[in-house]
């Protein structure tokens, strides 16, 4: 890469100081921007619109053109509502329990690459000269998402209901039950690029070839179908969207966890919910989907190469359509299938998924290592 | 702030100053919710000041570069031990406010064993380093090298740990059944 303005700029001591500041606060904007966006706009298309088309209904249709502005009135209705503690709630515990599950959230959006050089805060250590990636991006964002649990639970304890400490006890044993195959369906992605870097994975998707054939590189979807499966269902089950819905069961526990909170905190789980949605989105396009590149064929017709300034651009872009594919499928599951048992739930983490995704490893090991 | 800053980048790699700065940060956090862990009249509260100390444990770890065992810190101890830990607590004695019977007798031995174990370690720490304890600009280890060190140098208290674990994973089938 030739040195930039942007480089040069760099060389200077102090002003690297004071791009330094801007830059952190760009990142602090731009993972706000990455969490609440996603979350707004999935909200409004998919949780608004698409499901009243679904159910031959219009939808909010007043506020704005086609009601969208249907967002802000919801969002200015829960911030005028009164903050409500529950009389014996345990206040510190119950007060906090949302910024756990969004602190979750954000850290993971942290880590998610848009293009080679627009992330937030990179765990690689590779450079950009080498596609030689070395990290723990993957790694670490699956940690970070198993956190949003305490949360869940410090809702559910805290709020010293019984409606909500049954939802926030279903609520653990499900994430700990799909947890285990949603790290186990990203090991096959992880044997196969042979790194954990989030960035390394993407290049080597983009290095890939089918038989020889290059032309659209090799999204890992191709190879690793099961893993894709098995990734989404348990990121519907961590989301407890619909099929998994138990411990939000609207019909037996009011809902779950949520009950007793109101206004601001109920709007915080509400976004941490939807922003989550569309951060596993980002994830899974980055493992299964190739992340923020476009099909190499395309990339030598418009005549730059993986490591361009260009994809610092058009990446958050390709990423952002990847991601609105994705959450539709999520959305659609939701709206179309009825609600799990508690039993059926737990048995289809452990008898199906978590056997599933061991021999999908123990096949991609032996396929690996064979070719 | 910017001339503060200014002197931890020229000082480069001997001293590392805002990492310094974080770590005393999380040092007092660690050490005020281990504190407060052990004194806490709630179990809820105890478990999640053990949250907080097992976080900043993690937080040091990426200070000293080792990212690898810093995302294994989280997805262990607080994704999977320390959910189990609340969760069983949830469904067996999940009372709000104040527990009376939380203070165990024995809790003078366990302050001087505790002690004694912090002086020992203290003074070995002490003995080895110095006066050399400021934190210097680590390079992240590649998690390459992690994997080499495991699966040569280490492979047989490698899979020592992954026999034992196993032997521990079927016990606990065998108890928890009923038949």
């Amino acid at each position: 890469m030739s040195p930039s303005l942007v480089d040069q700029m760099l060389s200077t001591p102090l002003f690297a100081i004071e791009l330094g500041w801007a830059e952190w606060l760009a990142k602090v904007l731009g993972v706000l921007a990455v969490v609440i966006l996603p979350a707004g706009g999935t909200v409004y298309l998919y949780l608004f619109k698409m499901v009243s088309f679904m159910q031959s209904r219009l939808g909010p249709m007043e506020a704005g053109p086609y009601g969208s502005m249907q967002l802000l009135a919801e969002v200015g209705k829960n911030l005028q509502k009164e903050d409500i503690f529950p009389a014996k709630a345990d206040r510190t515990v119950f007060a906090f329990a949302p910024y756990v599950v969004l602190a979750s959230t954000f850290l993971l959006a942290a880590v998610i690459p848009f293009g080679p050089e627009a992330g937030f805060a990179s765990l690689d250590t590779g450079n950009f000269d080498s596609t030689q990636f070395d990290g723990v991006g993957v790694f670490f964002a699956l940690a970070v998402s198993s956190i949003s649990v305490i949360g869940i639970l410090m809702a559910g304890w805290g709020s010293a209901s019984k409606y909500s400490l049954m939802g926030g006890l279903r609520a653990a044993g499900q994430l700990i039950a799909y947890e285990l195959p949603l790290v186990l369906a990203v090991v096959g992605v992880v044997i196969q690029a042979g790194t954990l870097s989030l960035q390394g994975i993407v290049y080597s998707q983009i290095n890939g070839e089918i038989f020889g054939f290059g032309g659209i590189g090799l999204p890992y979807i191709l190879t690793q179908f099961v893993g894709f499966f098995i990734f989404m269902i348990a990121v519907q089950a961590e989301l407890a969207q619909t099929p998994f819905d138990m411990p939000i069961a609207e019909s037996e526990l009011v809902t779950g966890y949520l009950t007793e909170y109101t206004g601001f905190r109920f709007l915080v789980f509400f976004i941490a919910e939807f922003a989550s949605a569309a951060v596993f989105a980002f994830l899974a396009s980055v493992l299964f989907l190739g992340g923020w590149a476009i099909p190499p064929f395309v990339m030598d017709i418009l005549g730059i190469d993986e490591f361009s300034n260009w994809f610092n651009l058009i990446g958050p872009a390709v990423m952002a359509t990847k991601m609105l594919l994705l959450t539709f499928v999520v959305y659609w599951v939701r709206f179309t299938f009825p609600r799990f048992r508690e039993d059926q739930l737990q048995r289809f983490a452990w008898k199906i998924l978590i056997p599933l995704s061991l021999v999908n490893i123990f096949v991609t090991g032996v396929l690996k290592v064979a070719f | 702030m910017a001339n503060l800053l200014l002197l931890g980048q020229q000082t480069g790699n001997s001293w590392d100053l805002p990492a310094n700065i974080a770590f005393y940060v999380i040092a007092v956090i660690a050490i005020g919710s281990a504190l407060r862990m052990v004194t806490t009249n709630n179990v809820v509260h105890s478990a999640l000041y053990l949250l907080l100390v097992l976080s900043s444990v993690a937080a040091v770890y990426i200070l000293l570069g080792a990212e690898f065992v810093a995302a294994t810190q989280v997805l262990v101890y607080i994704g999977a031990i320390l959910v189990l830990l609340i969760f069983g607590v949830m469904l067996t004695r999940a009372r709000i406010g104040i527990d009376d019977d939380l203070n165990y007798e024995q809790r003078w031995i366990g302050l001087g064993v505790s002690s004694l174990l912090f002086v020992v370690i203290a003074y070995s720490l002490w003995d080895f380093y110095g006066s050399d304890t400021r934190l210097v600009g680590y390079e992240p280890q590649r998690t390459r090298e992690v994997a080499d060190s495991i699966f040569s140098t280490y492979i047989v208290p490698f899979e020592a740990i992954s026999v034992l674990l196993l032997a521990a994973l079927i016990g606990a089938v065998v108890v928890a059944r009923r038949d």
